[in-house]
């Protein structure tokens, strides 16, 4: 049996209404994994209508193709390491932008083959070649930025925004010439083009502005897949990338403002540096009027404290410290401290990348609270203690207006009666801007590795006396 | 209204859905949303089968087609598991 043209417009109808239920789940974590639920049933739904439909008459090679793809998205979805989620993401956005493309280019070929071709459909295909094509080599970029394959650090040359807008003028009168005439050598140079524009957007953007970069591609992933559904007139991948390309867009804003930077500034300013910092940490600091203290010390303020509040920053996920937190959050509470996390919006990696590595750890998320909730309770707390994270406790961003980060909103762990700064050296953190929370006079640094500190305030507090 | 302008209405109203839902979800579970948008924009998947399964295309968009399948399949089912195990961990106290 095959399904009428209707019959398919209403399955597709209940899918997209069960993607917008999914995307709603995730208003709280507790309705999230059912919200998961929904969004796979649409899936389901959608899928078997297309296979279902008059227009998929040939079986084997999309069974071959879906079985090995199947066959990885599970092996990896399975293996994956919290801390790299950021590299999945980015390897995902880049199979969408690949995807759209193939599809892109499969159509015109097939509707060449039917003498079905007219100028606005091969407007359309453009659309989506070239985002797509700009959505694969930007997401490449970021995935071999973030797996350390390439540098973090921006590449930048002289004339580069004149070569990248160059580039996409030549592209975008390649796609109008290839609409008018259906010439195949444009719709090649188009394509090489986009292609080659994806990765010079991305270069010139820093490792520290990678959640912007996941936002930003995690958008156009969604406007590819957009425009995939005009050019095959399927209103439910419209529906689709119209949601995710709206859902990174969103994302990429609440980044940029929890930076204080435009959107602009991020993708043309080419912020950080990848400096690696001298080894004499602690004697660099002491130079510089900086107090260091040895665990015990921390453990002495924390363990009859009223109030420990922790900020964890990327260091933390880079040493792999989060379970070790959980039991050091576990020790106090025993003690009847009150242990809570406060997170940055553009901690770590890519949106949100603090809490789930937190929710790994067993680590319950209504003891992690988010910037504006936990500002207010620093002034309160006895001890706050920075892990692997830098420039988001910055005062510089409010007190110094000619700091590169001025104006950036701030975790305000400097209001603590102590703060402890777990360090591994005394490089600064990726704004290359000096922290002036270092000096203030309750603030004392901690070196070493943020797991091994944390293990041995585990070990103190275990032992009961130091 | 043509088929291209039906296109465009159901574009800009599914926007405005996006803006309003999208604005709903709570920050700690903005890597679940990149995940679970990386899932469903395995939508594509939907193209891919369409030029795939095309009983008269040629081998070289046939091949396309299958790479494209590949692909997006890795997307959808990577998608859907990578959010359901990191949602399995967002846990209240006990």
């Amino acid at each position: 049996m095959a399904l009428s043209m209707n019959q398919l417009a209403v399955a597709y109808l209940v899918s997209a209404v069960l993607f917008i239920f999914a995307l709603k789940g995730l208003t709280h974590p507790a309705t999230a994994r059912r919200g998961n639920l929904f969004g796979m049933l649409g899936m389901v739904i959608a899928l078997g209508a297309t296979l279902l439909g008059t227009e998929v008459q040939d079986y084997l090679l999309i069974i071959i193709a879906g079985v090995i793809g199947a066959g990885i998205g599970i092996a990896v979805a399975l293996r994956i390491q919290m801390t790299a989620m950021p590299q999945l993401v980015a390897a995902l956005h880049s199979f969408v932008g690949m995807a759209a493309v193939l599809v892109a280019i499969g159509t015109f070929l097939n509707r060449a083959q039917a003498g079905t071709l007219n100028a606005v459909l091969m407007g359309e295909l453009s659309a989506g070649i070239v985002i797509g094509a700009i959505t694969f080599t930007g997401s490449v970029i970021a995935f071999a930025k973030l797996q350390g394959i390439m540098s973090g650090a921006p590449i930048k040359f002289a004339g580069q925004h004149l070569l990248n807008a160059g580039i996409a003028i030549v592209t975008v009168l390649l796609a109008v010439h290839f609409a008018m005439t259906g010439s195949v050598l444009s719709l090649l140079l188009m394509t090489l083009l986009a292609f080659v524009l994806g990765g010079t957007l991305i270069i010139p953007i820093g490792g520290a502005d990678m959640p912007v970069i996941i936002s930003m591609l995690n958008s156009y992933s969604g406007w590819a897949a957009a425009a995939t559904g005009f050019t095959l007139h399927n209103d439910l991948l419209i529906i689709v990338g119209a949601l995710v390309g709206f859902s990174g867009a969103i994302l990429s804003y609440i980044m940029c403002r929890a930076m204080n930077r435009s959107i602009i500034n991020v993708v043309f300013g080419g912020f950080g540096t990848d400096a690696s910092g001298g080894d004499s940490a602690g004697a660099v600091a002491a130079e510089k009027g900086i107090k260091s203290a040895s665990v015990d010390d921390a453990v002495y303020w924390m363990e009859d404290a009223n109030k420990v509040i922790i900020v964890p920053g990327y260091g933390m996920a880079v040493a792999q410290a989060q379970h070790a937190l959980k039991e050091l959050m576990e020790l106090l509470e025993a003690r009847g401290v009150a242990v809570t996390f406060a997170i940055h919006p553009v901690a770590g990696r890519m949106p949100g990348h603090m809490n789930v590595l937190l929710a790994e750890a067993d680590i319950p998320y209504d003891h992690v609270l988010e910037m504006d909730e936990i500002n207010p309770q620093f002034q309160g707390a006895a001890v706050a203690l920075v892990v692997g994270a830098n420039d988001v406790v910055n005062p510089a961003a409010k007190e110094d207006a000619s700091s590169p980060i001025y104006g950036m909103p701030i975790l305000e762990a400097g209001r603590a009666s102590q703060v402890y700064f777990l360090k591994r050296s005394m490089r600064p953190g990726y704004s290359g801007v000096d922290n002036l929370l270092f000096y203030q006079d309750n603030t004392s640094l901690i070196f070493g590795d943020a797991k091994d500190t944390i293990e041995g305030m585990v070990s103190a507090l275990k032992g009961g006396g130091h | 209204m043509s088929e291209s302008l039906t296109a465009l209405y159901v574009f800009i109203l599914a926007c405005f859905i996006g803006y309003y839902v999208i604005w709903g979800v709570t920050p700690s579970l903005h890597t679940p949303l990149v995940a679970l948008t990386n899932a469903i924009s395995g939508i594509v998947l939907v193209g891919a089968l369409l030029v795939t399964g095309l009983d008269e295309a040629g081998w070289l968009a046939s091949g396309m087609g299958f790479f494209a399948v590949l692909l997006a399949s890795i997307n959808v089912f990577g998608g859907f598991l990578v959010t359901h195990r990191m949602l399995s961990m967002f846990k209240k106290k006990k």
